[in-house]
């Protein structure tokens, strides 16, 4: 119950040291493997096996985002964030959790989902709302699944943060030995939810992994103009949180991070703050026209250090892979990927009814009557020969 | 026992019976609550699962959302319910959307309560009643106690709702009335009214500290001209108890909404419409509101502010001379 045991003690000076971890990390860039695919830090012992099967994950992202882009512009799906150039955050991140760890990302993750369970059908069906979407018609671009503690992300940014933390004490207070992420941009950052969180957890060493997806870019704001901060992850230095900034398109290196936060957090020694630097080499959304902000060519210029192709290098390099070999895993997951485009193009829309139900447990008065309303109104529509949509 | 210890019972009786049932906010540990609602939970329950939290409302409300969506009871308390202004993306886009926006997967069923309303001079962020913000939102429940006993019963049938809830709790009540209030395990329906006085002529549908004063004006009106006049203490604010409203004016044919809140926009307005769209026939006279003004609550003059006899009655002898 007593605090102070002198009245010196809150006045004492604090050095670095006092920080209790190394804020150099929130300022370098970890990296082991360079863009043209050289191992640049042969003390990291590397699970090969893993890394092939995390680049198999990031090709499967990349066809599924190009699909859910064709089929937005044909108008199957109403919107889409496109993950081109960040399939190695969500990715090797994702990797780092087992099945009973929690994952609760943001929109523009689809490596993230394949990862942690979610099927490119029960992604398609979600990215076409049909009969089969998980979320029922709620909203679009994001994706979740409660079987494998993938929780649906929430359109606004950030807003998911401090539910990781609370997810993350719960499972302390019940003392299971679950670990949570939460990926999000660096838009985010800006955001309450995220200091709240930040605070949070590292008041209460909450079992969590926060993942900054740092693409450049929030909208039409550079990153250098969201925060005055030299780095991201030095936010989370001010709240006692470790934090390690890591190039976001070396898969290996996010991997290997995200792995040893998610080991910190389930041996109770709290969280972490991981930047992962890449770049978002298209729009927005679907509703973005990058053009009216950013020079075209830049984002040529960041093709040079795309994810995949430096993992491909780099197992070329190590003869894990050959030219022949990677375009049949190309062409595998293209035709395996359009069979399932094409089964769930044609599975019927939700019916009307989703519109008013999963607002409570049981639906209130009000809503009843709105049913018997929304039943009417379709009834006249059909006599007036209008259509539903 | 008053409201006060009411509501402590009610978490403390909770805590006991489900181990998922945690409380956080600010100074709830040793402090209690600055109105020690939850004094002494700390010392049964210990510092995991009654915690004291950093000053960010936003943090408590969504953390709490993280706890439900794991499966804990989370009751979180707003120091002040003026103070939940910089929660309510939390409260209003995820706690009551969560089940709609995760296609009926997860839910986030946390109960927010916290001090609310006006007389004891608390000034414009110390004194409001804010519930049309969450009755506006679909996926809130709105409660507000105004007796010890209900408060018991309605905290306990909160904690154990399946939705979230908004818990408001008139601070001026806290201490002001004492009535018996079992010590045993007991539950109040969510979305059902109470009817604080039975009458003929006229119905005054209210609720919190409000009630007293309808019930006081009820006196004079009946002293002075023998006017019968029902109080229904509306308890749940949403979803209402419309059976109850519709129930007594089928006696009475005459309608007055009494509330703290602003006029504007406040729930007496949804109330009118619903009794004007489903049942005008019963109206004998105009429907009446007696509200908060429309401005920031006053420091100074609240009794003037806030609807009083005077007020009540003014508008009572304009219905019945109708």
């Amino acid at each position: 119950m007593r605090w102070f045991y002198s009245t010196e003690w809150p006045f004492r000076e604090y050095s670095i040291e006092d920080i209790g971890f190394d804020i150099r990390r929130a300022l370098g860039l970890f990296r082991v493997v360079d863009e043209n695919g050289e191992v640049v830090r042969e003390d990291i012992e590397v699970d090969w096996d893993k890394v092939v099967e995390m680049y198999v994950y990031m090709v499967r992202a990349r066809i599924l985002d190009d699909w859910i882009l064709r089929l937005q512009r044909v108008g199957k799906v109403a919107l889409h964030a496109p993950n081109r150039g960040q399939e190695a955050v969500g990715v090797g991140s994702a990797m780092a959790l087992s099945r009973e760890d929690w994952l609760i990302p943001s929109y523009r993750e689809l490596g993230a989902y394949l990862v942690k369970g979610m099927t490119e059908e029960e992604i398609l069906d979600r990215a076409m709302a049909n009969v089969d979407d998980l979320l029922r018609g709620s909203e679009f671009a994001v994706y979740g699944k409660r079987s494998v503690n993938l929780v649906p992300a929430p359109v606004p940014v950030g807003n998911q943060i401090p539910h990781a933390v609370g997810v993350a004490m719960a499972a302390k207070i019940l003392k299971h030995r679950v670990v949570v992420m939460t990926i999000f941009g660096d838009g985010a950052t800006s955001r309450g939810h995220f200091h709240a969180a930040l605070n949070f957890a590292g008041v209460f060493k909450a079992p969590v992994v926060f993942v900054i997806q740092n693409n450049q870019w929030a909208i039409s704001m550079p990153a250098r103009r969201q925060t005055a901060s030299v780095t991201f992850a030095i936010k989370g230095v001010a709240y006692g949180v470790p934090s390690v900034r890591v190039d976001g398109n070396d898969v290996i290196a996010v991997y290997t991070v995200a792995r040893e936060a998610v080991e910190r957090a389930r041996r109770g020694e709290g969280p972490t703050l991981i930047e992962a630097v890449t770049y978002r080499m298209g729009p927005h959304t679907t509703a973005d026209d990058p053009g009216k902000y950013r020079d075209p060519e830049e984002a040529k210029l960041f093709e040079r250090v795309d994810p995949i192709a430096r993992v491909k290098k780099l197992l070329i390099k190590k003869g894990l892979l050959d030219e022949e070999s990677d375009r049949r895993i190309w062409e595998e997951w293209s035709s395996r990927i359009e069979d399932v485009v094409k089964k769930c193009y044609n599975k019927p829309p939700l019916p009307v009814e989703v519109i008013l139900e999963n607002v409570y447990s049981k639906p209130t008065w009000n809503l009843l009557e709105q049913a018997e309303e929304l039943r009417e109104s379709l009834k006249v529509m059909k006599e007036l020969g209008l259509e539903v949509e | 026992m008053n409201m006060v210890q009411a509501l402590n019972s009610a978490l403390r009786e909770e805590m006991r019976r489900d181990s998922r049932v945690v409380v956080l906010g600010e100074d709830v540990g040793r402090r209690g609550g600055v109105f020690l609602v939850t004094e002494g939970l700390i010392d049964e329950f210990g510092p995991e699962r009654v915690i004291d939290t950093p000053l960010t409302e936003l943090g408590i409300v969504g953390v709490a959302v993280g706890m439900a969506l794991y499966g804990l009871k989370p009751v979180a308390e707003i120091q002040f319910i003026d103070f939940i202004y910089e929660a309510l993306d939390q409260l209003l886009s995820e706690a009551a959307k969560m089940r709609r926006r995760t296609g009926g997967m997860y839910s986030a069923p946390i109960v927010v309560r916290g001090p609310c309303c006006g007389g004891v001079r608390g000034g414009m962020f110390h004194s409001q009643s804010p519930e049309s913000y969450f009755i506006h939102t679909a996926g809130l429940i709105t409660i507000m106690p105004s007796t010890p006993y209900d408060a018991k019963g309605l905290l306990k049938a909160a904690i154990r709702s399946d939705d979230p809830v908004v818990f408001l709790e008139p601070k001026v009540l806290y201490r002001a009335i004492k009535e018996e209030v079992p010590e045993e395990d007991y539950t109040i329906p969510i979305g059902k009214a109470r009817v604080a006085r039975e009458g003929s002529d006229v119905t005054i549908v209210t609720w919190g500290a409000m009630v007293y004063q309808a019930l006081e004006a009820a006196k004079l009106a009946e002293s002075r001209h023998g006017w019968d006049v029902e109080v229904i203490d509306l308890r749940t604010l949403f979803p209402f108890d419309r059976d109850a409203i519709i129930a007594s004016l089928e006696k009475t044919g005459r309608l007055m909404i009494v509330h703290e809140a602003p006029r504007t926009l406040g729930l007496g307005a949804e109330i009118a419409a619903y009794v004007a769209e489903n049942a005008i026939d019963l109206l004998k006279a105009p429907i009446a509101r007696v509200t908060g003004f429309d401005t920031p609550f006053p420091l100074v003059h609240e009794k003037l502010y806030m609807p009083n006899v005077a007020r009540i009655y003014m508008k009572l002898s304009k219905i019945m001379g109708y």
